[in-house]
């Protein structure tokens, strides 16, 4: 019964998109889809669904087929015109897409490690904190403080750099960054699996505890108070101008400077996801990303048909670094403050989590990956929770067991289980969508691939080789 | 000069000596194998030819140069190349792909290059697309250069691995039991291959191989190790009628009867 509901319904849904992929159909489609969801952020501008449903629209554009031209232009158009109107209108919404931002270049950077290279990364935060702290320090009245205690500092003591330095140190940030993760790959070049995890996790570890207490015997980060204030690039003045006169009118009220540098973080962001996103591709398909994939898949067999593995294990570390250091800096500067607080296992674990949830080695994967985990925390599942613990305040019953919310117990408080929903749709991705939310090209044929004609003759003829004692181990 | 050659060859695991003293030569253009029961150290042989365990003792000469302290990737631009015993192919990426990664070395791309998707670049990607193409026709599987090598069967992916060595241009192509797992039928094409390689391509080859039909049909001269020694070497109709590796392979007794089959 319920199987041929299944069926029925996913038969209904391949014909609707049968329909949908003819002549114009996608590009109408689109259009409306996008003009909906703008719509419905712009007028409900507190709505989640809306929110939902106005991102969704990314999904529609990578599934329908259209000249990609089109697709870039579209994409383009809502990224640069339509985010920022609506995120002006709610500085809810251009937080959200910040922190998808930034953390989908730390993803895709993470996936160039994990996911093309095979190499299990625990630690990678650690990069993201090398940049972060880069232009905490330079950027900020640090050098200035070395000689006092955390929490001791002169008043009136000047900026040590001039704040436009910021787009130096982005750059430096890709070059120190990246010699870090040389500095992590040297030691761990003949590591494979748990072991590597381990060094990786202990070198994350290493470099947070570094900022938590590098405050003496010279005060270098401030220690757990961390660092701020933290300058940020001046905006010139007749772009700031020209943005009011744009905006303001759409959302009824002056823009704050405040909001500005918002629109200002969420722009550059967006273009260190766009180079990323280039870089990561590009390398990808050439040698270099063959030769990932081929270690990723037997690093003897690699190593044997000519690949060097030391300059491509370290490449791949340091390209994953590099990302991760810029987007670094441009956390930095635009929270003006950091802390170890920023740099924990938990949130290497977290870009983890985005890059195996979205899929493992595919780049539209990632940022879906990345996309969903961080809606999934800053906004559903915290809405969640808010909802429930009204919940509780409220009169209201669980009906057929007519248990009232109130009489829940504090160690059940349905707040707390924040992240173990986050667990459960975690485990349950990994059981039903185990190559992720849109698999690698690769992974995607590993696994639909089950000609059973094709297996069967394998199976038949490879009967097992004679195994020769002194085969390698 | 020969265009291999090893002398006094030593490699140790703990107490055990894999491979003694190994004098081995190979001319150019030649099809010698190298036989053996299991566990004689022809494998561990390989491996120190290829870099992937360097020798205890003893040199390694390549073209006159040796080839000691350098590693497989180094040893692989020098045009030696090697299939594996239990099939090493990279099974997630496609026929293709294997084929280029074999290409590796061979490939002038540069780091900058693939990021500004150079003119040269792009050459040199349309070039390797071709010559996967060529080499997958070469070894007769034409039309799967999109499939999963581990999709493919058994004695196919035998043949791409091979046409994955053959991608690196070498000059010595060592193959460790090329048939092992074959039928009649598919170890006659297989030889038929290699000979083709010789013959076409002028690449030196060097089997490991337990197909005594295989062994003997295609040998210029056949050398036999057990326990980690060399204890014949000749012709093949020489070591057919060898005393000691007929004792080798069927022990003492079989040795006087004289009954080592073709």
């Amino acid at each position: 019964m319920i199987a041929t509901i299944k069926s029925l319904l996913s038969g209904a849904a391949r014909q609707c998109e049968h329909w949908l992929q003819q002549g114009k159909r996608p590009y109408a489609f689109t259009c409306v889809y996008l003009a909906l969801g703008t719509a419905s952020v712009f007028f409900s501008p507190r709505s989640l669904i809306a929110f939902i449903f106005f991102l969704s629209t990314a999904l529609v554009v990578y599934y329908l087929k259209m000249d990609s031209r089109f697709k870039l232009a579209l994409a383009g158009f809502a990224l640069l015109v339509l985010v920022p109107i609506v995120g002006i209108r709610n500085i809810f919404y251009l937080e959200v897409i910040f922190q998808i931002s930034v953390f989908t270049a730390l993803a895709l950077g993470l996936n160039i490690v994990v996911g093309f290279a095979g190499l299990l990364d625990l630690g990678y935060v650690a990069f993201y904190a090398v940049g972060a702290y880069l232009w905490a320090f330079f950027g900020s009245q640090q050098p200035y403080l070395l000689h006092y205690i955390p929490g001791t500092a002169p008043p009136g003591t000047p900026f040590f750099l001039p704040a436009d330095m910021f787009y130096l140190f982005a750059f430096l940030a890709v070059i120190v960054a990246a010699f870090t993760g040389i500095i992590l790959g040297l030691p761990v070049l003949r590591l494979r699996g748990d072991y590597l995890a381990i060094v990786t996790l202990g070198f994350g570890e290493v470099i947070r505890v570094l900022a938590n207490n590098l405050d003496k015997p010279l005060n270098f980060t401030n220690g757990p108070q961390g660092i701020t204030p933290i300058q940020r690039p001046s905006l010139p003045e007749p772009l700031r101008n020209a943005l009011s006169a744009i905006l303001d009118p759409l959302v009824q009220h002056p823009v704050s400077e405040g909001d500005f540098y918002n629109l200002y973080f969420y722009l550059a962001a967006l273009f260190v996801v766009v180079v990323v996103i280039v870089v990561a591709t590009r390398l990808d398909n050439s040698k270099i990303g063959r030769a990932w994939t081929a270690i990723r898949e037997d690093e003897m067999a690699a190593v044997a048909m000519g690949v060097p593995l030391v300059r491509m294990k370290l490449l791949a570390f340091a390209a994953g670094a590099s990302f991760a250091g810029v987007m670094g800096v441009l956390f930095a500067a635009s929270r003006t403050f950091v802390s170890p607080e920023s740099f924990s296992f938990m949130q290497s674990i977290g870009v983890l989590s985005m890059v195996i949830l979205g899929g493992l080695g595919s780049i539209p994967g990632v940022i879906l990956g990345a996309t969903v985990v961080i809606i999934l925390n800053l906004q559903v599942l915290m809405g969640l929770s808010l909802y429930l613990s009204q919940l509780r305040q409220s009169d209201a019953v669980i009906p057929i067991i007519n248990f009232a919310w109130k009489n829940l117990s504090t160690q059940l408080d349905p707040a707390k289980y924040q992240r173990m929903l986050f667990g459960i749709i975690l485990v349950l991705m990994m059981i039903y969508r185990p190559a992720g939310l849109i698999p690698a090209e690769r992974r995607k044929r590993e696994l639909s691939t089950h000609d059973p004609e094709n297996s069967g003759s394998r199976s038949e003829a490879a009967p097992e080789p004679p195994e020769d004692a002194d085969a390698p181990a | 000069m020969p265009l291999l050659e090893t002398i006094g060859v030593t490699k140790r695991f703990g107490g055990l000596v894999a491979v003694a003293e190994m004098d081995f030569a190979i001319e150019e253009g030649a099809i010698y194998s190298i036989i053996g029961p299991n566990g004689a150290g022809k494998t561990t042989f390989f491996n120190t030819l290829t870099g992937i365990y360097q020798p205890d003792d003893g040199r390694i000469l390549f073209e006159g140069n040796s080839l000691l302290g350098l590693r497989p990737d180094q040893i692989n631009a020098r045009a030696i190349a090697r299939t594996f015993q239990n099939i090493r192919l990279f099974g997630g990426m496609t026929v293709s792909e294997n084929i280029r990664v074999g290409m590796h070395q061979r490939l002038g791309q540069t780091m900058l290059g693939a990021l500004l998707r150079t003119r040269a670049f792009l050459k040199e990607e349309d070039r390797a697309l071709t010559k996967a193409h060529q080499m997958i026709n070469y070894v007769g599987l034409q039309g799967c250069a999109d499939e999963l090598a581990s999709n493919l069967p058994y004695g196919a992916q035998r043949r791409i691995e091979i046409a994955r060595a053959l991608a690196s241009e070498p000059k010595l192509l060592l193959l460790d039991e090329p048939t092992a797992g074959m039928n009649p039928n598919e170890s006659r094409e297989a030889m038929l291959l290699f000979q083709r390689l010789r013959d076409d391509l002028g690449i030196t080859i060097l089997l490991i191989e337990h197909d005594m039909r295989v062994v003997m049909t295609i040998s210029d001269r056949i050398t036999v190790m057990d326990y980690g020694q060399k204890i014949a070497e000749g012709l093949p109709a020489e070591i057919r009628s060898n005393s000691r590796v007929i004792e080798a392979y069927l022990g003492r007794g079989a040795a006087t009867e004289n009954i080592m089959v073709g």
